[in-house]
């Protein structure tokens, strides 16, 4: 097989390997692997800040633009969207409006989704009653006692409001920023703006609900809704898997354990590491970091996702299904182990909040789902000193209609409700938000907000600030504009709910 | 920390061209002051109207806003005289209220290099230039270089130009098995084969590298790698991307952009086919199925959103597509306001839009589209094909008319013409019943004469307590329970009846029932009508008779008799008198022959649309007439039409030719294509030439535009834009040029400091060196191992992917991924499935795109779980043992089959000491296996039964030909 060119070219290869052989020496005089590659990682970290950038040095902390109150967060997305009406703005004066028609003066011809286009508007009042809670007396509804307890670590947000009346647009713009496609998700914004405090595990990680008792009109989800858009792809949210590997091809192949896998990464190590002096590219030595860092994972994530040493004690504070894998409340517990293991972002995704009709019936599965879940795991990062610096957001992608849909005339449990961008509760709770307050107001109908409106963009730029970053210097040159998550819109921080 | 980015990447970038700006330059405008400009200035003092501060545009010079227009008593911009020019004195002015740009801008103020730039500019004059990329491009008289020899093609004379003016050599050319492997790769998205590289080596010609290239241009998967690029571009993708995610088939769109290439189809008919093939008089199937470019936007279901915010979204994805793709502007921008930074105004999108918006079709999706077709469509047969549908449809006819002969012979229709009144008919029920599944009727009918006319109608009624505690009561039922629902309510039940002992065939419930002729069955005498009832269902009969001109009537009542099998007496039957259910049926009745008939129908019919599904198909484009009139949309908001509009191009491109009529889309596409259009050939070539050297000439290659990079080699870009139009926009022409041009050759191999110094290789002073695109990666995987599939076209295929992605994000429960277990799963990644909510990952974790908006460049970066992905992929894993195999077949000797599979993966044969290495190396993985059975065991469950040894020694092999496999050298191209 040999001739003369190849035996040339296999010469030339080994005198540019004379060439650098010293300099080469040097190098492999310490290829005690875990050490080199700790050193290429120091020098991954330049690469990852895009090469010839330099590193911000902020007045605050390095790579901050203010003092952060908050270094990671746990975003619980109600995928479908609660009706705020049911869960936490009480509007005890429907009850006497119940069956009217909603006044033209308040709906003020809004659009309306095709689903009740032309329909009456009738006022419908929850059936659900409402309590105060805690020391601050913020208003809860009955299908949430455990989350009650927490009352006032929680600010209510009930003037939040968007644009989007549909699922799809509404997620997307809820999760990125905009209704089209294409634009970098929350999680990869901080990602990218913040880097990673775990160079064992992802900066940002999606936990998606595999089941949940809302049985309809499940909603789709798209990987654009963790996606990294114009970022560089490293910061792509990972989904972790509830069946097989929770990261994808974490698992070695069969036939391949711990010893070949390091012996294999010894070899492709060196053969790199070789082949760098041959062409100088640093790109190189990246790859050489990032196989490390997946060797890495291959203990970090196994271990972040192993309950075991969890005690029983734990465990029951986020309620039975913890126990049943892809449920949400093991899913809130995970979130806690990720945010002890300094996970920037992760974003639990449970679905099934589209309540058109019989939303009594699916409310209660649904609040059953999270209510005990959410509330253990706001116990749980408290008892453990994490809430202080985690900010907890709930938030569904819009809220949903005063007006009843798919009503049956006369029984009060079997109404729907439709798509409302207008108004809707979120909340958030930890990360140096005020506890036991509730900000904003709708008007008594529950379908314009009547003071202190808060825009999604809003939320999006006060999470940032509560992280040290001001949301319009957070930004990233993409198609001629400074591209940033609250987009072109003047956005606002809520100052009035920080503490 | 990485937030003041866009300023620090804005003056590295423009530092990047300080540097190369020697003493003797002077300052070029467009290259030098206007990224400038753009970046800090023109959000305020821009094209938009909106936004405009003080009445002053600094992205024009003339006018009584311009920039050198004197004001009253000053000047923006006095010629010769910074310090007299207010724009000077604002950049530099120290306090920072009233320093530019201002900090509610969110802008960095400019660096000191910035404003000795600006002061150079207006100290020399202040000279504006027309955008350069809005001019046509222009031919330039070749460089005088001083290495000639180097610069024998216009490609190197102004590479080579430039980097003689920044103080740099060319790299050496790269050896030949550096040669074959890049060019192969770059040409076909393949790795060479080990005859082609031994051919090339072995080839001591002087045009050895020439015939290579040609060779490999005349390859089929060099019009496969190419229709991969472009699928990013256009977002080709399989599923509608909203809502449900519907599958769609856009197969065909795709087997016609790789023959296009293959066929070398002009790139000008290229662009024309798909804006406007549809426009064409008389278009052909092609020209059809390439104006599916319009048809990619995604799709939402019907239901959901607005009808008319989806045909607005659809358009603006339509308009957007249009100009990234051939325009390299970001003309959406312009959707809501004036562009901020190009002169394109609101109202010069709205003309754009105005093309795109007389689609005659749906905005939205009903439900799922059969064959994954929306309409419009066609159909793209065979003559043997539509021969075969032709025999489906005539004897689809034959039956119907079979059926109207039947209709006909039994005289029903003629005899008695409203024999199907709707009646209400009280139906009967036996107590009985719900023990038994078996229910008989009863009942005689004594007739003095033979009727004239009699029909009978019957049908089985379910029990009555299903109806009521019905499934439909207490929960929604999902659609498997509403399945269920409808099973339990309909039951088994059948009736069937006898007059006389003859059948009158099988009547099931309500939309089932039989109706039968019954006068030469009816005779004069007693007549007895029995019923056998299966499951727990009532009955009901209706008789309807003549007798002379007297009508009568026999109806299932309580003087019917009732008995369960086994009992002993006939009963009277219960009557039940059920408003919802007593007529209903009566007009849903047929007879047994036409039942028989019907039900052979229904087979055809199903075997035609399973025929049908074979047939391939392709959305294509089409207007209506009169055309929809096309208006602004205040903010671009889709319920805020505003004034209306009519078709045309912005105002700063060069006018389309005068009409009478209105202008189509045909007219865009050929205005597109025109001589002196500035844009459309610069965004071809620069994109070809991203292709290979992985950044183009103008690295923002999907913004021309003022917010856009300076070219790195304006005068090359020109060139290479006016010699692909003047070749008749010949593809493979470019490619050829660029490819044996001494730039392309050179070796990537370079000091650490050429890579930071030109990390993106800008100056062209050494080869490319960037990562492989994922498909690429796969492809190449599987074809060293043997496995690769090279079956062209058709439809989308699915190779394994891990569980519970799709489970992630469906909408309806059960739409799982399954994978193909055939040979398909080893096609080429261009065939891969693509759902935009859930591609496949072994792509998007190589940063390969979602396909929901157009991308002309992909992004590369390096992470973790691309490693993952290397060292854990399943089929990946299972490549490597498939490759080791092969070796093991070809060779015993342990540096033979070393080398052997170094060079089949890498192209190159192993130095000495790597050899060395990889000797060692193997040793190593044989201890480790042959001191683990179990690992053995389970890596080589192929060899169960054989000597252990050989399972050592397939191990060893596997995990040496993996460790190749993730090397640098297999996953790069250089």
């Amino acid at each position: 097989m040999d001739n003369d060119d190849s035996q040339s070219s296999q010469s030339r290869t080994q005198q540019s390997k004379t060439i650098a052989m010293d300099q080469f020496q040097s190098f492999c005089d310490q290829l005690n692997r875990r050490q080199f590659i700790k050193r290429a990682s120091i020098g991954l970290g330049v690469a990852a800040l895009g090469g010839s950038m330099k590193p911000l040095v902020g007045s605050v902390q390095p790579g901050l633009h203010h003092a952060a109150k908050a270094k990671r967060v746990i975003f619980l997305f109600m995928a479908g969207a609660p009706s705020q009406l049911d869960l936490f703005d009480y509007k005890p004066d429907l009850e006497k409006l119940h069956g009217q028609e909603l006044p033209k003066e308040i709906s003020k011809g809004q659009r309306v989704t095709t689903m009740t286009r032309g329909k009456k508007q009738e006022i419908c009042a929850s059936i659900f009653k409402f309590a105060p809670q805690g020391k601050s007396g913020l208003m809860m509804s009955e299908l949430l006692p455990h989350m009650s307890k927490h009352a006032d670590d929680i600010c209510m947000i009930k003037s939040t409001h968007t644009e989007a009346i549909n699922h799809d647009p509404a997620k997307t713009f809820f999760c990125t920023g905009s209704e089209m496609p294409g634009r970098a998700s929350m999680g990869s914004w901080l990602s990218y703006g913040l880097g990673s405090l775990n160079r064992d595990l992802p900066d940002f990680v999606i936990l998606s609900s595999a089941f949940w008792s809302g049985k309809t009109n499940v909603q789709a989800l798209y990987s654009r809704l963790w996606g990294t858009g114009f970022l560089p792809g490293k910061h792509q949210g990972i989904a972790f898997q509830s069946v097989g590997d929770p990261v994808l091809f974490l698992s070695n192949p069969k036939g391949v354990d711990r010893k070949a896998r390091n012996k294999m990464l010894d070899f492709v190590s060196q053969v790199n590491a070789e082949q760098k002096l041959v062409t100088g590219d640093p790109e190189i030595q990246t790859s050489i970091a990032q196989q490390e860092m997946a060797f890495r994972m291959q203990t970090s994530v196994p271990e972040l996702t192993d309950l075991s040493q969890e005690s029983e004690a734990t465990l029951s504070m986020y309620g039975p299904e913890v126990n049943q894998t892809g449920s949400f409340a093991r899913n809130c517990l995970l979130a806690r182990r990720m945010a002890e293991r300094d996970v920037r972002f992760v974003q639990l995704f449970h679905r099934g909040w589209d309540h058109h009709r019989q939303l009594p019936l699916h409310m209660r599965g649904q609040a059953r789902d999270i209510d005990q879940p959410i509330s253990g795991l706001l116990t749980d990062l408290k008892q453990r000193d994490l809430l202080e610096d985690t900010l907890v957001v709930f938030a569904g992608e819009f809220g949903r209609t005063t007006y009843a849909q798919n009503l049956t005339p006369g029984d009060r449990e079997n109404y729907g409700r439709d798509h409302h961008p207008s108004c809707f509760t979120t909340w958030m709770a930890g990360g140096g938000i005020k506890g036991g307050i509730s900000y904003g107001e709708t008007d008594d109908f529950c379908y314009n907000v009547a003071r202190d409106p808060v825009h999604v963009r809003d939320l999006h730029a006060t999470m940032f600030h509560q992280m040290g970053i001001d949301h319009n210097k957070l930004i990233f040159p993409h198609q001629g504009l400074d591209q940033k998550l609250t987009g072109v819109e003047k956005a606002y921080v809520v100052k009035d709910i920080i503490a | 920390m990485r937030i003041s980015f866009s300023v620090y990447f804005c003056s590295a970038l423009f530092s990047f061209f300080v540097v190369s700006l020697t003493a003797k330059d002077t300052i070029n405008f467009n290259r030098d002051i206007r990224p400038i400009l753009s970046d800090k200035c023109f959000l305020c003092h821009g094209p938009d109207e909106e936004d405009r501060e003080e009445d002053l545009r600094l992205d024009i010079p003339d006018g009584e806003q311009g920039a050198l227009t004197a004001r009253d008593d000053y000047f923006i911009i006095q010629p010769g005289k910074p310090e007299e020019s207010e724009l000077f004195l604002r950049i530099t002015e120290e306090w920072e209220e009233d320093r530019m740009p201002p900090a509610k801008s969110h802008k960095e103020p400019l660096t000191e290099q910035e404003i000795a730039l600006f002061k150079q500019w207006i100290i020399e004059g202040g000279e504006y230039q027309d955008f350069w990329a809005f001019v046509p491009p222009a031919k330039t008289k070749l460089a005088k270089v001083k290495n000639r020899k180097w610069a024998s093609s216009a490609i190197d004379n102004r590479v080579i130009a430039s980097m003689e003016q920044q103080g740099l050599k060319p790299n050496p050319e790269a050896d030949k098995r550096t040669l074959i492997r890049r060019a192969t790769l770059d040409l076909t998205g393949l790795p060479p084969t080990l005859e082609e590289i031994e051919e090339f080596i072995n080839d001591k010609s002087r045009n050895a590298y020439t015939q290579l290239i040609d060779r490999l241009l005349g390859k089929k998967s060099y019009g496969e790698h190419m229709a991969r690029y472009w699928a990013d571009l256009v977002r080709l993708a399989d599923t509608n991307g909203m809502h449900h995610d519907f599958d769609r088939n856009f197969s065909t769109y795709r087997d016609w952009i790789i023959r296009s290439y293959n066929d070398n189809l002009p790139f000008d008919d290229f662009i024309t086919y798909q804006l406007a093939g549809d426009l064409n008089d008389d278009p052909t199937r092609d020209q059809l199925v390439a104006s599916g470019f319009n048809r990619l936007h995604m799709i939402i279901d019907k239901g959901t959103a607005l009808p008319e915010e989806s045909l607005h979204k659809n358009v603006v994805d339509r308009v957007e597509a249009f100009g990234t793709t051939f325009l390299g502007l970001t003309v959406q921008c312009a959707q809501c306001h004036d562009h901020k930074y190009d002169p394109i105004t609101q109202r010069d999108y709205y003309q754009l839009y105005a093309f795109f918006n007389n689609f005659n079709g749906a905005a939205e999706t009903g439900r799922e589209p059969e064959r994954g077709l929306q309409p419009p469509f066609i159909n793209l047969t065979t003559p043997k094909q539509e021969k075969v549908l032709a025999e489906f449809d005539g004897r689809l006819q034959a039956l119907e008319f079979e059926l109207l002969a039947i209709n006909r012979s039994q005289g029903l229709s003629e005899k008695w013409p409203n024999k199907f009144e709707k009646v209400a008919v009280p139906w009967i029920w036996h107590e009985s019943s719900l023990r038994s599944n078996s229910v008989g009727f009863r009942m005689t009918l004594d007739l003095t004469e033979k009727p004239g006319a009699a029909i009978a109608r019957f049908v089985a009624l379910p029990e009555p307590d299903s109806f009521k505690r019905g499934a439909f009561q207490g929960t929604i039922p999902r659609l498997s329970d509403v399945q269920n629902a409808e099973k339990m309510v309909a039951g088994v039940a059948k009736a069937e009846v006898f007059v006389n002992g003859m059948s009158l065939g099988n009547a099931l419930t309500l939309n089932d029932g039989v109706a039968a002729e019954l006068s030469n069955v009816l005779q004069p005498g007693e007549n007895v009508i029995t019923a056998k009832i299966s499951g727990k269902a009532g009955f009901a009969f209706i008789l309807e008779y003549k007798v002379g001109d007297e009508n009568r009537t026999l109806a299932t009542s309580s003087q019917w008799k009732a008995k369960s099998e086994g009992e002993p007496e006939w009963a009277s039957a219960i009557e039940i008198h059920d408003p919802d259910h007593e007529s209903v049926w009566t007009i849903r009745v047929r007879s047994e022959e036409v039942l028989k008939v019907e039900k052979q129908i229904v087979d055809l019919k199903a075997n035609r649309i399973a025929y049908y599904h074979t047939i391939p198909g392709a959305m294509i484009m089409s207007e209506m007439d009169p055309p929809r009139q096309a208006t602004m949309f205040a903010g671009g908001a889709y319920d805020a039409p505003d004034a209306p509009v009519e078709r045309d191009t912005p105002g700063f491109l060069p006018p389309m030719k005068n009409k009478e009529d209105i202008y189509s889309r045909k007219d865009l596409a050929e205005w597109l294509v025109s001589p002196n259009h500035p844009l459309t050939a610069r965004v071809a070539v620069n994109r070809f030439w991203q292709q290979i050297f992985g950044v183009g000439l103008v690295k923002t290659s999907e913004d021309l535009g003022a917010q856009g990079e300076w070219p790195s080699h304006p005068e090359l870009l020109d060139e290479l834009a006016i010699t692909f139009m003047e070749s008749g926009w010949d593809v493979k022409n470019l490619f050829r040029a660029i490819l044996l041009s001494n730039t392309y050759k050179q070796s990537s191999d370079a000091d650490s400091e050429a890579y930071t110094k030109d990390p993106e290789n800008r100056h062209l002073a050494r080869g490319a060196r960037y990562r492989l695109d994922a498909e690429v990666i796969r492809d190449q995987i599987l074809a060293v191992s043997g496995q690769l599939n090279d079956t062209m076209y058709g439809k989308s295929v699915r190779p394994p992917q891990p569980p519970g992605l799709w489970a992630m994000v469906n909408m309806v429960a059960n739409r799982p991924y399954v994978a193909d277990s055939d040979e398909n799963i080893y096609r080429r990644s261009l065939y891969t499935f693509w759902r935009r909510a859930m591609p496949p990952p072994q792509m998007t974790i190589m940063n390969a795109p979602s396909r929901e908006y157009c991308l002309p460049r992909r992004e590369l970066t390096n992470t973790s779980l691309q490693a993952l992905l290397m060292m854990n992929e399943e089929e990946y894993f299972k490549a490597a043992k498939e490759c080791a195999k092969l070796t093991l077949e070809r060779t015993d000797d342990l540096d033979e089959g070393l080398i052997l599979t170094y060079e089949t993966i890498t192209s190159h044969l192993p130095a000495e000491d790597r050899l060395e290495l990889m000797n060692e190396t193997f040793a190593e993985f044989s201890d480790i296996y042959e001191n683990d059975k179990t690992l053995t065991e389970s890596l080589t469950p192929e060899l169960n039964g054989a000597e252990f040894s050989k399972r050592v020694e397939l191990a060893a092999w596997t995990m040496m030909t993996h460790s190749l496999l993730n090397l640098e050298l297999s996953k790069v191209r250089r």
